[in-house]
């Protein structure tokens, strides 16, 4: 009997609702002791965690709505057979968008410049860099354009997820044709929209305008790259856990096999993208460039620095590369885990050296952070994901993810 | 480099190549190999090849690239020819991550298709016996080796009722030789062109 339909079970409310639960009390906690503190240091930690946290969380699951439309516009079938677990995830958009967005708001119109400095009025005047950044650095365009973002990511996501549905039911092949068009269309506006904002200006202005002084040209495909390996992590996640409870019956070891290579091939490509940031930066040794690395590889943020590339690097190089690892569902379980984690402390160095300088820590708060949004996904994607089939019995593609042999 | 006895076997189509494969292999009969005009999907793992051991040897020439590139530049850069270049450190490895990276690349690569070529043995002027001059044209050609106990004519028959269009009994080198393939004589005594 092939399950259709996903059921929340009895193990995995409870799951959601401890970490719901955690997290949540957490958050209070932090907000009481650190967000509504005298003290700047506490402050600081509060809204840097969160947004550290709202900001990778979103990107992360973005990265679903990234798979689906590249694979739509590549013509491609094979992920058809567990299309509706990226999708799935790919609904939480909105709500992560909501709720960075809450965190912008209090971190922009809270005026806390020991987040983002450029907000400080009187500094800027004053400071010939950030002076001439000026017109792209400001909160009018920065709460503009992210509510821009948000909002478009949100309603194509909402669009591919309506048309998804159309493969529910028997279509001829005018309509196929017609169905395959329009998911093209949407797929590449979405494409074409994700290249203007994570593979551009979104990271530069949320992540990189902490150091507002410093630039780099690589640092959105390297905040790219960081959030869709970790969101095929989390793909490969959700998928291992429906098979192990005897959904997707189509999904065998050869999908498997694909979704490691992607988790594979994008640590890989993560490190080339660090790597080229890096050299020049190392290389030329001209002090306003080097400003951003002295913190992480010689100051207070060492550990973690050296931690990040073995975590996201070495690791899975070693581990996923012969054909038995990525056709294993520990190794893969495993895997995801550490990859997820692994780029959530990329985005913590990444977050705090500018902001909690040499006072950062690594602590309750952030990982009851971490833990509230673990208890989201699984609370959200869970919902999504009983709401439809889990297998569009009806999409043209379906053969060729059937039969899909690695 | 001894001369065996194989009987042939071709087949003009993959869904009677298939099945064929699966009987013979159930009755016992040891594959020389099967020769297809084009890679065939699912074929190995019906003949029940082991997986090739090619990506482990890949693996071990990358290291050997990667060990002779970083203790190479080592050497030069603080022990033989120690130069300062714009105050970097002698020990750059930063700087040293593009060649480890290619000399990896070009011993996993080079020793690849040299292990593959001796796996496969092919090279220049090395001669192999051709079993049907249409199997690189729209022909499948199963080829399975006689020992002594094999009794010929029951294989011969067994083949052609598992679907075989074209069966006969040829004697060749399993290996390879050095010579050019016009200068060399008929290994076989029926010349097998369609």
């Amino acid at each position: 009997m092939i399950k259709q339909q996903f059921e929340i079970s009895a193990g995995y409310k409870k799951w959601t609702n401890i970490l719901l639960g955690v997290g949540g009390l957490i958050l209070v906690l932090g907000f009481v002791f650190l967000g509504m503190s005298k003290d700047e240091i506490d402050q600081t930690r509060f809204w840097a965690g969160l947004l550290q946290n709202s900001v990778f969380f979103l990107l992360v699951v973005n990265a679903s709505m990234f798979f689906i439309c590249v694979t739509t516009l590549a013509m491609g079938g094979w992920q058809m057979a567990f299309r509706r677990v990226p999708e799935a995830i790919s609904s939480l958009v909105p709500v992560f968008s909501l709720l960075a967005l809450l965190v912008f708001v209090g971190i922009i119109f809270g005026d806390k410049h020991t987040i983002y400095h450029w907000l400080d009025k009187e500094h800027v005047e004053h400071d010939p860099i950030l002076k001439g950044k000026k017109a792209f650095l400001n909160p009018t365009f920065f709460m503009v354009w992210t509510i821009i973002t948000m909002v478009v990511w949100s309603f194509v996501g909402a669009k591919m997820r309506k048309l998804s549905s159309q493969a529910d039911e028997q279509m001829d092949l005018e309509k196929s044709k017609k169905f395959i068009w329009n998911n093209t269309v949407w797929g590449a506006i979405f494409i074409v929209f994700f290249a203007l904002t994570v593979g551009s200006t979104i990271p530069w202005l949320w992540l990189m305008s902490i150091d507002a002084h410093w630039y780099s040209t690589m640092y959105s495909w390297y905040t790219f790259v960081s959030s869709f390996v970790a969101g095929m992590s989390l793909v490969s996640l959700f998928v291992i856990y429906l098979k192990n409870n005897d959904y997707l019956d189509y999904v065998t070891e050869d999908h498997l096999h694909d979704l490691g290579k992607f988790m594979f091939a994008f640590s890989v490509f993560w490190t080339y993208l660090w790597y080229s940031q890096f050299m020049l930066i190392w290389y030329a040794n001209i002090p306003e460039e080097t400003i951003y690395f002295k913190p992480r590889m010689q100051g207070a943020y060492r550990a973690i620095f050296f931690l990040n590339l073995i975590v996201n690097f070495a690791v899975p190089l070693l581990l996923l590369m012969t054909r038995g690892a990525k056709r294993s569902y520990t190794t893969i379980t495993v895997l995801a885990v550490l990859i997820i984690l692994g780029h959530w402390t990329d985005f913590y160095q990444m977050v705090m050296p500018g902001t909690m300088h040499e006072h950062y820590s690594l602590g309750w708060f952030e990982f009851g952070i971490l833990a509230l949004y673990a208890g989201l996904i699984m609370f959200f994607v869970g919902r999504a994901l009983t709401k439809k089939p889990l297998f569009a019995k009806h999409h043209p593609f379906i053969k060729e993810s059937v039969i899909h042999e690695v | 480099m001894a001369l065996k006895k194989f009987v042939v076997g071709c087949f003009e189509d993959e869904k009677v190549l298939f099945p064929a494969v699966d009987k013979v292999r159930k009755a016992g009969y040891k594959f020389h190999d099967i020769y297809t005009p084009f890679p065939v999907h699912g074929l190995d793992k019906a003949m029940g090849l082991r997986e090739t051991s090619l990506h482990t040897a890949g693996f071990l020439y990358g290291l050997i690239g990667t060990t002779t590139a970083v203790t190479f530049m080592t050497w030069v850069f603080t022990k033989d020819w120690p130069v300062n270049i714009g105050g970097k450190p002698n020990f750059a490895l930063p700087a040293w991550i593009p060649i480890t990276f290619e000399l990896t690349v070009l011993f996993a690569a080079v020793g690849m298709v040299l292990t593959f070529c001796y796996i496969c043995q092919l090279a220049p002027f090395i001669k192999r016996h051709h079993f049907h001059a249409r199997s690189t044209d729209d022909l499948f050609v199963m080829v399975i080796e006689c020992g002594d106990k094999t009794n010929e004519e029951e294989l011969k028959s067994f083949l052609g009722s598992v679907g075989a269009q074209e069966v006969n009994t040829q004697i060749a080198e399993d290996g390879w030789w050095v010579g050019r393939y016009d200068k060399e004589d008929q290994l076989y005594k029926e010349p097998n062109i369609a």
